[in-house]
């Protein structure tokens, strides 16, 4: 099929009307999201103050609540950008209105998830340290160290997933600038970098694309696996464990696609896209979901069952309380948000809705968080000599900080759909294009908004036809 | 000739009167947390007497292990260290460079023994051990690591002197404060590569023991103990 003049507007209309129009409700939402951050960033501006006292940390839980921000967020960063390549190189065509929504999950995911390093340092003003540069102290960082190792992975994952997620915007800013006037003309033609649709353009594109798409999964299994290695390097009893590099990356993968599933109902409530993202895709993601949850529920069997086996004197010391002692209930919770409630709805087929979805994914996020303060605080409380043993309770400071990151997480995003249309409009046209009677070769076609020729067959097909074809 | 530090804790001697943390702080300016920050892990004691209580009522019986820095050879924390504050000198000392330490806490995890203490506040002394900080040792400031350095500042006085009077270090010219203030004489530091050292004597004794030698940290304090710690008779 192809589209004529009046389903190109009204795409574009569609898609592009939260960049034209700001309702009121936005600049609330944006208020109220940017008061939280404020008082979060206050909330570090008191603990860098006064000291890092005002945390709960102590000895020997010298990590807790910002370490598991930490693997949490880089955990979500894991949604778009994998999802997104694996979908891009499967050619999956449903993945159209879903990738970028993704990719930008992963962006600022990762920068909220790197500012925890920072905000954890008893010296951040200090964490340049970590950069491998030319310094009058002649020396590096040491190369031994795990966290040096994280440092180059996420500041590698960063470029790569900004970059993956700016390539296929240009042609939508392009899109912009077009139908712009006034200061978004002039913003847009900067951004746009002036695109102009030529072949020439589009078959560079299309092979960036390509590269960014084969090149970031390795990229975003190492980061995951990275982070999994700080704990796994040492020797605490319980992390240090062969299985936490894969267990970690199927969790990131897991909380990842869960966010996705969030985010994506969300938008499609605020901004009306229900023609866009549809039923389809809730119930293809939470296929995806529903094994990934099993994927989880094996590694955690394969992780519990061998040590239990094991019985080696100092896990057990930690294992116990994990399983009924102080840490059971959030033990229990965690596997009923990440096993039993997104098993219940996802394998049934008529709870598998978008209703359906979130409620797993909702439920997923809060057991990930969990499962990540599971694997790392009862360890430290916990190692081998009981004389030093101790417990720690989350303080003020952590418990704020820790909400001004979803909140900042919340406000980026609301920003960025500001400012580039959420859905890949030209991914969307090709796509439709792609169906066509006569394939056209995507290198050969030009800027998406010129293709408003009626269709040879005469055939019309509103957004709505659109989205059955997606199905 | 190369120096090889190491301490031996006699743990049949040590009555746990816990002068040697007493001492450790004097020497070391090691601040004072007060009551409610003790309470929350936040207190600093390069040296501590563990004490483990064996037995019912109304016979307890209880076992002390002072334990410290192991300065262990093969150190976990040493690795970690993204900045290499925590740095293994040629001497085999386990040093912390407080300059290097940005307060990542990752060697305070990977240490098996617990011996690393973080600075969660700039340090204070109650009135009048301010008047008492030893000006051979620095001072540490919040937001980094600290831990036991075998005294580093007497072994670098005691060598600086041998090395202008031109002879080497005689056994017995320096010891660590917590050795030299134990009332039993249950701890004993030495040099373990001089054979004739009263460690290297201990060391060979077959109540010689490493505390968690299964970590293979290979430690440099050897602890000595009769027997076995279960199934001993009282």
């Amino acid at each position: 099929m192809v589209m004529n003049r009046d389903d190109i507007a009204r795409l574009n209309e569609d898609l592009l009307r939260p960049l034209f129009r700001t309702s009121g409700r936005f600049y609330w939402a944006a208020l109220i999201l940017a008061l939280i951050v404020i008082v979060a960033l206050a909330a570090w501006g008191y603990q860098l103050w006064a000291g890092f006292g005002v945390a709960g940390l102590n000895r020997p839980v010298y990590w807790a609540f910002y370490i598991t921000n930490f693997v949490f967020w880089i955990g979500i960063s894991h949604a778009g950008t994998l999802i997104s390549a694996i979908l891009r190189l499967a050619n999956a065509r449903w993945r159209r209105p879903v990738t970028r929504c993704a990719e930008v999950i992963t962006v600022f995911a990762l920068m909220i998830g790197a500012s925890f390093p920072v905000i954890h340092l008893g010296r951040p003003w200090l964490a340049f340290w970590l950069f491998p540069y030319p310094s009058e102290r002649r020396i590096w960082p040491n190369f031994r160290s795990p966290l040096v190792w994280d440092f180059f992975a996420i500041t590698t994952y960063l470029t790569g997933s900004t970059t993956f997620l700016l390539l296929p915007i240009i042609p939508d800013w392009a899109l912009v600038r077009d139908k712009a006037k006034g200061w978004r003309r002039k913003l847009y033609s900067v951004l746009a970098l002036g695109w102009r649709g030529t072949p020439r353009q589009w078959s560079r594109l299309e092979t960036a694309m390509h590269i960014m798409a084969v090149a970031i999964i390795p990229v975003a299994v190492s980061v995951h696996t990275i982070v999994s290695w700080d704990f796994a390097m040492a020797p605490v009893p319980m992390w240090h464990s062969t299985v936490f590099g894969p267990y970690f990356v199927a969790g990131a993968i897991f909380s990842g696609i869960a966010a996705l599933i969030l985010a994506m109902a969300i938008l499609r409530k605020v901004l009306h896209l229900e023609d866009y993202l549809t039923p389809l895709h809730f119930d293809n993601l939470g296929k995806l979901l529903l094994m990934m949850s099993l994927f989880w529920l094996y590694f955690i069997v394969a992780e519990r069952l061998t040590v239990w086996y094991g019985n080696e004197t100092s896990e057990m010391a930690v294992y116990w309380p994990t399983q009924r002692g102080p840490f059971a209930p959030l033990y229990w919770t965690m596997i009923g948000c990440n096993f039993l409630v997104p098993f219940i709805i996802l394998s049934i087929k008529q709870l598998r809705t978008v209703a359906g979805t979130v409620v797993a994914s909702s439920t997923i996020v809060v057991g990930m968080w969990i499962e990540r303060f599971l694997i790392i605080v009862p360890p430290l409380e916990r190692k081998y000599l009981p004389f030093a043993w101790g417990t720690y309770h989350p303080r003020p400071v952590e418990i704020i900080i820790t909400a001004g990151t979803f909140a900042a997480m919340a406000l980026l995003y609301l920003l960025f759909v500001k400012f580039v249309p959420i859905i890949s409009i030209w991914e969307l046209k090709a796509g439709v294009r792609q169906e066509s009677v006569v394939p056209i070769p995507a290198s050969l076609l030009r800027a998406p908004d010129l293709i408003e020729s009626p269709s040879p067959s005469g055939l019309t097909r509103g957004p709505a036809g659109f989205s059955r074809e997606v199905s | 000739m190369d120096h090889k530090w190491s301490m031996v804790v006699d743990l049949d001697r040590c009555t746990g009167c816990e002068a040697c943390v007493v001492a450790c702080r004097a020497e070391n300016n090691v601040p004072t947390a007060g009551e409610d920050e003790a309470a929350r892990g936040r207190v600093i004691h390069w040296i501590r007497v563990e004490r483990y209580w064996e037995g019912e009522f109304p016979n307890p019986r209880v076992r002390f292990r002072p334990v410290l820095c192991q300065q262990c050879d093969a150190a976990p924390c040493e690795p970690v260290c993204p900045t290499y504050a925590s740095y293994h000198t040629p001497e085999g000392l386990n040093a912390q460079i407080y300059n290097r330490c940005i307060g990542t806490r990752y060697c305070g995890n990977a240490c098996p023994y617990t011996v690393r203490y973080f600075n969660f506040f700039n340090p204070v002394w109650d009135k009048p051990l301010h008047l008492q900080l030893n000006p051979d040792v620095s001072i540490r400031q919040v937001g980094i690591m600290e831990k036991c350095t075998f005294c580093v500042q007497r072994i670098k006085a005691a060598e600086i002197q041998a090395k202008a009077e031109k002879r080497d270090l005689i056994e017995g010219e320096f010891t660590t404060a917590c050795a030299q203030a134990c009332p039993p004489k249950a701890l004993v530091f030495g040099d373990l590569n001089d054979p004739q050292s009263e460690v290297s004597r201990l060391n060979r004794s077959n109540r010689a023991t490493k505390l968690l030698e299964e970590v293979g940290t290979r430690p440099s304090v050897t602890y000595l103990e009769r027997g076995t710690w279960r199934g001993e008779k009282t």
